[in-house]
């Protein structure tokens, strides 16, 4: 179907310089380049480093995208790109890169928002997104649970982490088990020869007080000091620390305060199609626990595969067709890179 | 040949429109909008208000000429990435000149210091012999700074001019986009290759890592 929009996609805001071409719903392109061998010494991503990472990798990347894609950057429809929130250095790289390939291909621009480009990249999967749907976004950097009454604009932010974020606790706890730098991997596949119910770790804001305050609402940063001192009180006796069973504990306390928080939403809203994303959607552990139980209330779960799961160009390209398609307005060529750029907004067409 | 000429390693943001032929170089339009923490958002419309006022279009373009620096990362890197995209949309080369040389080849004749404002309280200098660079460029304290020149041009000769000691000239305060362009007018028309935009940091990158933050999606961190 040619007559679906071509739209190029271009993402900075953290530690991946991506950019995706998508056709309509479809994948064309997926470049990536990251930077993150070069923060995994400094046990987190260090933004200048990121931002001067993005700048090398541009035009390379693009020129991968394009030629993946077998398209011209004049055969496009638009150019959309990540226009926050992240990290502030980063993102302008982006944004800028995106308004120079819009001005000289003569193209529309959008700018658009991050957490809504890893809702709609599941589009490029599993086809339209059902509306409305809850989506829960799980990453080193977001812990959103977000109501999509219309992927288009009208997004609602239900709740979010008070704290670290799902993937940071990960990160976290695979130092303290010398597992390496990101931690998602290593914990997801040590968990597997562990025991989950081995040890009881705490499930952040469940209580019953919390739930009313904090019903959608994440907190790992508990979970993260109860790991710590349970393998310290380990290590004082002498005894060797069951890196299994921890990473197979821990992973299930997250996987259920997540999964229980994302199904709750989803009834209480009387929403039956829950999507999950972010970095952390590619725990073996989640996927399996958020279908099972949502399965038991007739949700359907829709979970992109890892590699879209993770920061990417394809999710903003998929974001900017879908905006196309539904012909919002595109963005002027002064919009700001905007580090703390609300859920509430999906694109910056509407804002100026 | 029709040149877009963009810097952006101070705080005025610059696009030049110029013609180059053997002649020299002639400006057509240029927009300078002096704003340290605006370089993302005045950049491209810049460049789309020279075109316009020119009446050119973006096709037209034979080159991009965009200053490398030194400068502050973040707004250094908008002029760099904006030249280097542009360019390979429209397929056509680009070609760095140190952003210094476009103060010091606008300064006249004599022995003169350019210094800009490198934050921190230091300054990004360079000296120039009748406009042709001798020295640098180098970041430094402004006390640190070997000044050795008749006068001192450039924004942060102007901040620091009783540390310098040496007589301040006002303008040019930025690099000048003309002369930017100018300074590759060679190049240009000798269809040399183009050139990778290599950014002059002269700074290593603060290492510490992005603080988490709740309310920040993509922190330190994994997985995404
Ligand atoms: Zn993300």
């Amino acid at each position: 179907m040619t007559d679906e929009p071509l739209v190029l996609g271009i993402e900075t805001s953290c530690d991946e310089t991506g950019i995706g071409v998508v056709r309509g719903t479809t994948l064309l392109a997926d470049a990536v380049a990251s930077s993150m061998a070069e923060h995994a010494k400094f046990g987190g991503v260090v933004p200048e480093v990121a931002s001067r990472a993005h700048l090398e990798a541009m035009a390379g990347t693009m020129r991968q995208a394009l030629d993946t894609a077998g398209v011209r950057l004049s055969d496009v429809d638009a150019v959309a790109v990540t226009a926050g929130p992240g990290l502030a250095g980063a993102l302008l790289v982006g944004v800028a890169a995106a308004k120079a390939y819009a001005l000289a291909a003569g193209k529309p621009l959008y700018g658009v928002n991050h957490l809504s480009a890893h809702v709609a990249v599941d589009t490029l999967e599993h086809g339209p997104l059902p509306e409305p749907a809850i989506a829960m976004l799980v990453s080193g950097g977001h812990s959103s649970l977000l109501m999509v009454e219309d992927l288009a604009g009208r997004v609602e932010p239900l709740g979010a982490t008070i704290d670290d974020a799902a993937g940071e606790a990960f990160d976290k706890v695979a130092r303290l088990l010398g597992l390496p730098f990101p931690g998602g991997p290593p914990i997801d596949r040590a968990a597997r020869d562990g025991d989950p119910v081995s040890i009881d770790f705490p499930r952040g804001l469940t209580g019953p007080r919390d739930l009313v305050r904090h019903r959608f609402d994440f907190s790992f940063s508990g979970l993260k000091t109860a790991v710590a001192r349970w393998v310290e009180a380990r290590e004082r006796t002498g005894e060797p620390v069951p890196v299994a069973d921890v990473a197979a504990s821990f992973q299930e306390a997250v996987c259920d305060v997540l999964s229980r928080k994302a199904i709750d939403a989803c009834r209480t809203r009387g929403v039956d199609t829950l999507l999950v994303g972010g970095g952390v959607a590619a725990n073996s552990r989640l996927r399996a626990m958020v279908t099972e139980r949502a399965a038991a209330y007739g949700i359907t779960v829709r979970i992109p595969r890892p590699k879209l799961c993770t920061d990417n160009g394809a999710m903003v390209a998929a974001l900017g067709s879908h905006l196309v398609a539904a012909a919002v307005p595109p963005s002027t060529l002064d919009i700001p890179a905007d580090s703390a750029l609300p859920v509430t907004t999906v694109s910056l067409a509407d804002r100026l | 040949m029709l040149v877009l000429g963009v810097d952006t390693a101070t705080a005025a943001v610059t696009a030049v429109l110029a013609e180059v032929d053997a002649d020299g170089v002639r400006e057509l339009a240029s927009a300078v909008t002096v704003d340290g923490r605006a370089h993302g958002e005045r950049l491209a419309p810049s460049v789309a208000e020279v075109l316009t006022r020119a009446g050119r279009t973006v096709g037209e373009l034979s080159a991009v000429v965009a200053g490398t620096g030194p400068g502050p990362f973040t707004g250094l890197r908008v002029g760099l990435v904006t030249a280097t995209a542009m360019a390979q949309a429209l397929g056509v080369p680009t070609y760095g000149v140190c952003s210094l040389d476009a103060l010091g080849a606008a300064a006249g004749p004599g022995r003169v210091l350019v210094a800009t404002d490198a934050r921190r309280r230091e300054v990004y200098w360079a000296r120039y012999v009748d406009g042709v660079r001798t020295d640098g460029p180098a970041v430094a304290k402004p006390a640190d700074v070997h000044v050795d020149a008749e006068r001192a041009v450039g924004d942060g000769a102007g901040k620091y001019a009783e540390v310098l000691g040496v007589r301040i000239v006002p303008e040019p305060r930025y690099p000048v986009g003309a002369v930017l362009v100018g300074l590759a007018a060679e190049r240009i028309l000798a269809g040399a290759p183009g050139e990778v935009l290599e950014p002059r940091y002269l700074r290593r990158p603060d290492v510490t890592p992005a603080a988490p933050a709740a309310t920040r999606p993509a922190a330190a961190g994994t997985p995404r």
